[in-house]
């Protein structure tokens, strides 16, 4: 009996979430409710679509020589994955006896304890730090960090390769302060092999629309690769390099 | 003879066999591109001047100037220049640069409306010649059309037919003249001419003595024609710049000539590698010196010019010529046949500025060196001019001395040709099976009469039923139609020069073709897996329909609906086969609409995928735009299942994705461009055009043209300037799927 999961889509040419060219899970299903969420449609994990663990791999194996060329794998996205655990581990672990490299994509909020087991089916650790000030996360994602920054601190404490990744959301998570506290704690992790930053964009706005939702970052800009090189910089000073989607 | 002995001799010393030379001669080349050299002054000067005419041209509604006073042949005009102190390649069509010719050998009408059109008045006494005293092959094709051929032809259930212009799509073997010198090549028709000599005078054999007879007669005029630019080229070429104007002249008569439809030049690259990297070797040319002629004489690939009507770029749109040159490929005995010529042609891109022309076509092999892999995918992130074919896929058919013709046609050079047949209307076929014979627009009974179908509901068994009677019939009545054109073109519009760079005995096929196929895919889809309510008109017409639940849709990689794609084109295969074909011609079909995507969908009423009457088609193999929803990677590998087996004349493929999500950084877009090209390759795609750009620069572009003189879009099979195309066009390009779109 195959595992049954909720899903939101797939993705067969993800070549942003990960090295090489990835095929991307995107899970339905999140227990954060970030203010500029752009996928605003995973929120709900019974608007998804059933699918087995099986219907996946099967899928996600027309798609391996790409993968293989490209030094590339699968990305469980969201939503966020861990809420479906089982489910997860399941996917993941047979990902791993086809021998393909896989990414979790996070925002670390999640039950230590619980994900603990399914991390030796995991190469890489996409983690999303939405905000350093516990406060400032709650706000603008309804929950605080402290999970999010202790999975980051288990994560390099058996040494697991990860992927910081910050969005910068003008006047909202670019404070000078911010970053560099960000940048400091960053610096403790030392299994982080790479720092995105991403730049907020509000073209996501139109799924909030569909939903007949209202869009709480209305009136802040789009990120500005000024406003990326702003935050990079500062974050450079405090040793930290980001590369970044700063390439126009 | 003495330029032989400058090479490696073998069998092509003997008898004509350009590829034996190719191979017993070139180099090999594994590096990168940082050997390449930018334009020199002479070049940007040269350049700028090219630049400032094609923008006079544009200000002056699409055509700069018309010589409408002369008749085009090989010898027709006075030398003509661009700068005569600078450049370094000479030739032009007629005595001015972008200056058309008027050709009227394939239809007077076409040249009378195209002057029209233009503000120019066709010399009447041409009028007079060609109306009165000289048939042209419009002419004779017109004669032996039957009513039913007209009928379909005027419903647009078979369009784009070369009826009344020159068919095009076949490639000389320019090179020959480089490598041989004119009268080697007149010796050796007059031995073909010998052979001859038979017992029994059949039509086969006089025919082909009268063509021969031509085709020495256009290389006594090429000789003529190359003489008045001061040059004698009856002897081989015996330096790099020899080779490269010798076979410019030999393409130049063939373009003054033959206004045909597509006009490639083949696959000269790496045989000019040869002539350049001994002439740099014996220290005669310095790499600067190399990229220049390659400059200057792409320059003059750009600027060839046909004079068309306004609705064949309906058809064509953004005046392309189809200067399809092929680079790269491997050869038989595993080498590659990437040269550093191969970079050289590549760099023009860089060094004068993206454009369309020549229809630059890289063989892909994922065999092929990793350096070249990753030039060429750069090159494409930074100019969206070029087109990528499965050299793994056609060398198994076509050895490793093919170019391609137009788009996606393979041929063995100078050893084979095609009948250009256009395509036919494979969306609209359904809608006919479905109103017995009838046009859905007009009502008119196009195809034969037969029962409508009347249930409310689309039944999957009785729509595919009659689908299938009315293919047969219509490849019937196509392939008829394609045989009195072929026959007439060879009557009234032969390509002599073209023709003389050919063996005598040589391949024909007939290139069949079939558009809407996702359409058609789609709505079979939905027939069988959804609801597909009719909709009829007071006439009980079939004109719309409502779908009721969802279907698979190509494009999303489920074999589901992919397999009925693939039946599809094999069945029209099939159908094609069963008729008896011109001048014993191999059948062959293409997935290919060139930009006829958008009239067909205009002709076409309402189709039972949900497809709104108008709307456009998808291009060539292309899923309906927003129906592929898993990706790029499922809507290339559905397209890669299409049987080129039974689509031997090409399946075209266009690919549109914003350069962030190929990757980060320019390191990795090139590697995931590459990585996706082996992969699409690896599973047996045939084509793909590969667009990088910001869906942003094209509607900018739209608004502001004169921003973006040089901006180039990959279209079905070719490319052009983006501000050349309709405004229809325009938005068709625009509206198509873009990955990587939020």
């Amino acid at each position: 009996m195959s595992i049954k999961g909720m899903i939101h889509s797939v993705e067969t040419f993800g070549t942003v979430d990960g090295p090489g060219i990835r095929y991307i899970v995107f899970f339905q299903g999140c227990p954060l409710r970030c203010q500029y969420c752009h996928n605003r449609d995973t929120w709900n994990l019974k608007d998804g679509k059933e699918v087995t663990v099986d219907e996946l791999i099967n899928d996600i194996k027309k798609y391996i020589p790409f993968m293989k060329s490209s030094n590339g794998g699968v990305t469980i996205s969201g939503g966020e994955p861990t809420l479906q655990l089982e489910f997860l581990t399941a996917l993941l672990k047979e990902l791993k006896n086809l021998g393909i490299h896989t990414c979790l994509d996070t925002s670390g909020f999640v039950h230590l304890d619980g994900v603990k087991g399914l991390l030796e089916y995991v190469d890489l650790v996409l983690l999303d730090i939405k905000h350093i000030d516990s406060e400032k996360h709650l706000m603008l994602t309804g929950v605080e960090n402290k999970k999010t920054l202790e999975f980051a601190k288990y994560l390099a404490e058996i040494n697991k390769d990860m992927w910081i990744r910050h969005v910068v959301v003008p006047t909202i998570t670019d404070s000078p302060e911010d970053v560099k506290e960000l940048a400091a704690f960053i610096n403790t992790l030392k299994s982080v092999k790479k720092v995105e930053l991403l730049p907020y964009h509000s073209m996501g706005k139109i799924k909030w629309k569909k939903l007949h939702q209202l869009y709480p970052l209305e009136d802040i800009k789009d990120a500005t690769d000024q406003d990326l090189l702003r935050v990079a910089k500062l974050m450079d000073q405090k040793g930290v390099k980001v590369i970044g989607s700063v390439v126009a | 003879m003495k330029v032989f002995d400058i090479f490696q001799t073998g069998k092509w010393s003997k008898e004509i066999d350009v590829r034996n030379f190719i191979q017993l001669n070139y180099t090999p080349y594994n590096g990168d591109d940082s050997f390449l050299m930018g334009p020199t002054e002479e070049t940007k000067d040269l350049w700028k001047k090219v630049s400032h005419l094609m923008e006079e041209e544009r200000k002056n509604n699409g055509t700069l100037d018309v010589d409408a006073d002369t008749i085009s042949s090989i010898i027709s005009h006075k030398p003509g220049y661009i700068d005569k102190k600078i450049e370094k390649i000479y030739g032009l069509q007629t005595d001015a640069p972008l200056k058309r010719a008027v050709l009227p050998y394939g239809g007077i009408r076409m040249v009378e409306k195209s002057c029209e059109a233009y503000g120019f008045q066709l010399n009447p006494q041409i009028s007079e010649i060609f109306n009165k005293y000289r048939k042209t092959h419009n002419d004779g094709v017109f004669d032996a059309y039957t009513p039913e051929m007209y009928a379909a032809r005027k419903a647009g259930i078979i369009t784009g037919l070369p009826d009344a212009y020159g068919r095009g799509r076949i490639i000389g073997d320019y090179r020959r003249v480089a490598l041989y010198g004119v009268d080697h090549l007149i010796e050796d028709k007059r031995k073909q001419l010998s052979t001859l000599e038979v017992d029994q005078m059949v039509e086969d054999i006089i025919r082909l003595r009268e063509e021969i007879a031509e085709q020495i007669k256009a290389l006594n005029e090429l000789k003529e024609m190359a003489l008045a630019y001061g040059f004698d080229i009856s002897k081989p070429a015996a330096n790099a710049f020899e080779a490269i104007q010798w076979l410019y002249f030999a393409y130049l008569a063939a373009v003054k000539e033959q206004n045909g439809a597509a006009m490639s030049i083949g696959r000269i690259s790496t045989f000019l590698d040869i002539y350049i990297e001994k002439d740099i070797a014996e220290g005669k040319l310095s790499e600067v010196d190399a990229q220049e002629m390659i400059d200057h004489f792409v320059m003059k690939l750009r600027m060839v010019r046909f004079l068309r009507t306004p609705d064949y770029n309906e058809l064509f749109s953004g005046d392309p010529t189809w200067v399809t040159e092929c680079i790269g490929g491997m050869g038989l005995d595993g080498r590659t046949l990437v040269t550093k010529t191969s970079f050289r042609i590549l760099n023009t891109l860089y060094n004068l500025g993206a454009a369309p022309e020549p229809n630059l076509t890289v063989l892909w092999s994922t065999s092929l060196p990793e350096n070249f892999k990753a030039f060429c995918s750069k090159v494409s992130i930074d100019t969206s001019s070029l087109q990528y074919e499965n050299d793994d896929l056609m060398r198994e058919y076509w050895g490793d001395d093919y170019g391609i013709a137009c788009c996606v046609s393979a041929m063995k050079i100078g050893k084979q040709m095609q009948f250009f047949g256009a395509r036919c209307n494979l969306a609209k076929a359904l809608l006919y099976a479905i109103n017995g014979g009838k046009d859905e627009q007009t009502g008119i009974q196009v195809g034969p009469k037969f029962e409508p179908i009347k249930a409310d509901v689309l039944n999957y068994e009785e729509v595919k039923e009659k689908f299938d009677t009315f293919v047969n019939w219509l490849a019937k009545l196509y392939v008829n139609t394609l045989n009195v054109i072929h026959y007439m073109h060879d009557k009234y519009a032969y390509e002599r020069i073209q023709m003389a760079l050919h063996d005598r005995d040589i391949v024909r096929t007939m290139a069949c073709g079939i558009a809407g196929l996702s359409v058609c895919a789609d709505a079979f889809s939905a027939i069988k897996h959804a609801k597909v309510k009719v909709i009829r008109n007071e006439a009980g017409l079939a004109v719309d329909y409502e779908i009721e639940g969802d279907f698979p849709k190509y494009g999303n990689n489920d074999d589901v609906v992919d397999r009925i794609a693939e039946e599809l084109v094999e069945d029209f295969m099939t159908a094609i086969k069963k008729n008896k074909t011109y001048r014993d011609s191999i059948p062959t079909q293409s997935v290919l609409t060139i930009t006829s995507n958008v009239v067909y969908g205009k002709k076409t009423g309402s189709t039972p995928d949900g497809r709104k009457a108008g709307e456009p088609f998808a291009p060539g193999a292309n899923p309906m735009h927003g129906r592929d929803e898993k990706g790029a990677l499922a809507s290339l590998a559905s397209v890669a299942k299409l049987p080129y087996q039974h689509a031997l004349d090409g399946i075209s493929y266009t690919f549109s994705i914003i350069p962030k999500a190929l990757g980060k950084t320019m390191e990795n877009r090139v590697q995931v461009l590459s990585s996706l090209l082996d992969g699409y390759f690896g599973q047996g795609g045939h084509h793909i055009n590969i667009n990088v750009f910001e869906k942003e620069t094209l509607i900018d572009a739209m608004e502001h043209p004169e921003k973006y003189p040089q901006l180039t879009v990959r279209v079905s099979g070719y490319a052009v300037n983006f501000i050349k195309l309709t405004k229809e066009q325009q938005i068709d390009v625009i509206n198509r799927t873009f990955h990587g779109e939020v």
